[in-house]
């Protein structure tokens, strides 16, 4: 044919560079992946070793023996009983507090136009991004016997005496409520967002009323946000340390603020990480199956 | 008032049947808005019992706070800690969302999800965890060691943001750029980092927040000349109800305000 | 379908010699490519001379576009020799590779106005600035864009846009060209028009110049040769004319322009079609089936006494399309065969012929192209 013919396209081995191409293929995937080297190692070093290293220490006794003690104290004393069931009530009534006032709002947000919502959404991601130490002495602050909410509440007559709404239970899930509500809000709106209008404009036009569509069409519709949001709070809320720290006055223990205990006070570190390690299960239990459930919903929300 | 009776969605439901649902998203609103910004007036009170609205105005608590050394040393450190951090995670997170983006090896899914563990993980491990390992490497309350932690927990939050950011770029434009003879870093330098400058700015404030707010990993980790703005907060709040922290925390609000604010104007959003 | 042959004048011969002294030949050898276990590219071999515009056309999937992309060198082949004049350049990264190159989508950059985009390339060779403002200056006069340096991209229409990136592409005077289907995100109007462009384009630049499309009214518009792949491998390269006279197998025919096609039986020599025997200029084989193409332009509605030198069937009208310029009669033939045929409107006809009205249609016996069955070798 032509000369080009004449300079060997096979390659020196013959195989049409196929070797060649092979190992530039993987060198060139490998650099590119290699970039994420970095941030990786840091991870790994930083995160996966401490805690792995604590997940080893729980099952070893105080001798340094294998033993699974710990695991067992846990299951026979009752206080630790008393700290998993505090935890998860507040968890769950947090979490419950924040659908039912976080539907609403993420709702009412997806309903205004856009310009309208964006000023609004201010008034949740300021709230969001301003650090939790200072939100929750804010609440501190408004809560406490001389506070606020009682000076202006004895002012309006609700309550002729100082109530004590804070350093104990309410006062944590009122803190609790106002930190995690952005972190339900945003999802949620998110979803909200994204159905079709036109979606809601058909069921009208088949002749449902405005309820009727909103129950049979926007609500199933927006339940992956939902299920997304609710597994967010729900999650943050069982390691949570600081708020119920502060506003619990000693008496809110939840699972995280029983490990500082055992560690700050005790120097319980066996005790202490296989509290961590029983903690770390039930959060990765929650997020998977949330993951499920909405991946179910998903399905079922969009294309039964 | 007639605007009540006109129709608010396109399905014809009046303002009015909607009301409730109005009145009820701005309490909502009220109730996250409110306690987060009646600390800034408060700070203000001549009293020790913090009212509102104060009945004598007064800069005292904020004389107590930027005169104080303790303070200051710690306000300090957070500051260094937080632009060491947005410093170390910004491009060390970007690299990795490029690399993971494009590369598409099967491993990248459980890099991806390495990466993101410490979201997962309960920050309180993550404490104790390291304040375990900085005690048998000596490197507890040492300032290396909190901005380790602290870039650690940092990456996650700028890979989602530029992984994000990086989806809905057309990928097309660094092929032609190096069809045109460019390399790969030209390629990413010249033509995709611009046009993603928003999130890496996005990232960048983030990391700097997340390391100036953060709480728990700081108690175990920092301390000695070495303590965070927020270790000590929350040590004095423990024990009584400080009012100079209401000085602090209005610095702070407004000072994420700002950060928040200016990040939002600045750099290149993609259509 | 029109061939407009006229506005691809030949080049004329100084021209030519100082094209072919820049343009570099394209010489691809056992190029494969495969998906796990779907092979995207099957062996190719591919010639293209120095200065030749080449189209390869084919339906999606077909792997047009993979070796396009080959040739850039954004996909790396299995296997394979890829040689622009004597230089290899399969292991070639695509920055060395001294290509210009189109996108469907332009990729224009839209952080930079026009003329950094345009200078893009100038300026990653380290050309000195007061050059880089005077080519692109003329890269840009050269697309009728003259002045336009300092516009936004988004200010731009889709037209104006493709001539931008067409204009980057030339500017550092690269000796190959590449374009992915760059008009397919026009409207019909100024795609015809770009085509022309295009092409004129290329006349005066003598690149060799690869183009990828599936509109095969593109391909037989603006190229020297085209090759028509087909799930991985070259079913046919050769000349417009040459591959719309004689398809030489169903797939192609089936691909270039809209045809009918008859089933036909061969006994003895003699060929019979839709219910009669016709006449072709060969048959290609003495016994057994094959196809005839039924070019709808090449049909004709005969009046009783025409019908000369042609093969004639009876048919039934069984619907009308008027399209403008033409009219597309569908009918059946006496076998129940369907055909389509092409009649030029010409005005004050009067209606045309209702369903179920018979009418006689020829087709020159020169035009009758007869197609082995099942032929889909390359050629």
């Amino acid at each position: 044919m032509s000369s080009a013919d004449a300079f060997d396209p096979a390659g020196r081995s013959g195989d049409y560079h196929a070797a060649g191409l092979r190992r530039d293929q993987w060198r060139e995937r490998l650099g590119l992946a290699g970039l994420a080297a970095p941030a990786l190692i840091l991870v790994i070093v930083t995160m996966l070793v401490p805690v792995g290293w604590l997940f080893g220490l729980s099952f070893l006794d105080d001798n340094g023996a294998l033993s699974l003690e710990h695991y067992k104290r846990m299951l026979a004393e009752p206080s630790y009983g008393r700290t998993f069931r505090t935890t998860f009530e507040i968890s769950f009534v947090t979490t419950l507090i924040c659908v039912l006032l976080g539907y609403p709002l993420a709702y009412f947000l997806s309903q205004l136009p856009r310009r309208a919502a964006n000023l609004c959404m201010i008034a949740v991601l300021l709230p969001f991004w301003t650090s939790l130490l200072v939100r929750t002495y804010a609440w501190l602050v408004l809560l406490q016997r001389s506070g606020l909410v009682n000076t202006w509440g004895m002012k309006l007559g609700l309550w002729s005496e100082p109530l004590q709404l804070v350093h104990n239970m309410g006062g944590t899930l009122i803190g609790m409520v106002h930190i995690m509500l952005p972190f339900m809000v945003l999802p949620l709106y998110g979803t909200m967002r994204a159905i079709d209008g036109n979606l809601l404009r058909a069921a009208a036009s088949l002749g449902s009323t405005p309820i009727h569509g909103f129950w049979t069409v926007f609500f199933p519709l927006s339940l992956p946000g939902l299920a997304a949001g609710s597994a967010l709070v729900f999650v943050l809320c069982l390691g949570f340390y600081v708020t119920p720290a502060m506003l619990g006055g000693g008496k809110v223990t939840m699972v995280s603020n029983r490990i500082a205990n055992d560690i700050e006070l005790f120097f319980n570190w066996g005790a202490a990480s296989a509290l961590g390690v029983v903690l770390l299960v039930i959060t990765l239990v929650v997020l998977v199956l949330a993951a499920r459930l909405s991946r179910g919903t998903g399905l079922f929300g969009t294309g039964h | 008032m007639d605007w009540l009776d006109r129709p608010a969605s396109d399905t014809q439901i009046s303002h009015r049947s909607r009301l409730w649902l109005y009145v009820l998203g701005a309490l909502v609103l009220a109730f996250l808005a409110i306690p987060t910004l009646i600390v800034i007036p408060m700070s203000f009170s001549q009293s020790q019992y913090l009212e509102f609205p104060p009945r004598e105005w007064s800069l005292r608590w904020y004389e107590a706070y930027f005169s104080s050394s303790s303070w200051m040393a710690a306000t300090a450190t957070s500051f260094k800690a937080g632009f060491c951090t947005a410093l170390l995670a910004t491009p060390m997170g970007t690299l990795a969302a490029y690399g993971l983006h494009v590369s598409r090896l099967r491993f990248t899914g459980l890099a991806i999800l390495i990466l993101l563990t410490p979201t997962i993980v309960p920050v309180i491990l993550v404490g104790i965890g390291l304040f375990y390992a900085y005690v048998q490497l000596k490197m507890v309350n040492s300032f290396l060691g909190i901005v380790l932690a602290h870039t650690m927990l940092a990456v996650p939050i700028v890979m989602l943001i530029v992984g994000s950011a990086l989806k809905s770029f057309d990928l097309d434009q660094e092929r032609v750029a190096r069809s045109l003879g460019a390399t790969r870093t030209q390629a990413f330098m010249q033509v995709t980092a611009p046009q993603i400058s928003f999130a890496l700015v996005t990232s960048a404030v983030l990391s700097f927040l997340t390391s100036f707010d953060e709480v728990v990993v700081a108690l175990f980790v920092s301390g000695g000349d070495n303590a965070t703005l927020t270790r000590m907060m929350f040590l004095a709040l423990r024990d009584q109800i400080d009012p100079t922290i209401a000085a602090i925390s209005t610095i702070m609000i407004v000072m994420t305000s700002l950060l928040l604010a200016v990040s939002q104007f600045v750099g290149n959003r993609e259509p | 379908m029109r061939l407009a042959d006229d506005h691809r004048r030949p080049r004329d011969a100084a021209a030519s010699t100082a094209a072919s002294a820049t343009a570099l030949p394209i010489a691809v050898r056992r190029l494969s490519k495969a998906y796990g276990a779907v092979p995207v590219l099957d062996e190719i071999d591919l010639d293209v001379r120095p200065g030749e515009f080449l189209t390869l056309l084919g339906p999606s999937g077909s792997g047009k576009t993979t070796l396009l992309m080959a040739i850039a060198g954004f996909l790396r082949p299995d296997q394979g020799s890829i040689r622009f004049g004597e230089r290899e350049v399969v292991r070639l990264a695509p920055h060395k590779r001294e290509i210009g190159m189109v996108f469907q989508n332009y990729a224009l950059f839209p952080h930079m106005d026009v003329a950094r985009n345009v200078g893009f390339p100038l300026r990653l060779r380290r050309v000195p600035a007061a050059e880089t403002a005077r080519r692109v200056e003329a890269a840009l006069e050269m697309f009728q864009l003259g002045g336009y340096g300092s516009r936004c991209i988004d200010q731009l229409s889709g037209g104006q846009r493709q001539r931008v990136a067409l204009a980057r592409a030339i500017v550092f005077e690269p000796r190959i060209i590449l374009m992915d289907e760059p008009l397919s995100a026009l409207d019909k109007q100024l795609r015809e028009r770009m085509q022309i462009e295009l092409r004129q384009l290329h006349e005066r630049l003598g690149t060799t110049t690869v183009y990828v499309t599936h509109d095969q009214r593109e391909a037989l518009t603006m190229s020297d040769r085209v090759a028509i792949l087909d799930q991985g491998r070259i079913a046919r390269i050769d000349t417009p004319r040459a591959i719309y006279d004689d398809p030489g197998s169903r797939f192609v025919a089936e691909f270039i322009g809209e045809s009918s096609f008859l089933d036909v039986t061969i006994a003895d020599g003699v060929a019979r079609a839709g219910g009669v025997a016709i006449r072709a200029s060969s048959l290609p084989a003495r016994q057994g089936r094959c196809t005839m193409v039924l070019r709808p332009e090449r049909l004709h509605l005969l009046a009783p006494d025409e019908g000369e030198g042609m093969n004639c069937f009876d048919a039934r009208v069984t619907g009308a399309v008027y399209q403008g310029d033409t009219l597309l009669l569908q009918a059946a033939l006496g076998d129940g065969s369907p055909v389509s045929l092409r009649v030029t409107t010409r005005g004050g006809e009067g209606p045309p012929p209702a369903p179920g009205t018979p009418v006689r249609i020829g087709i020159a016996v020169s035009d009758t192209v007869l197609l082995p069955d099942e032929a889909r070798g390359a050629k």
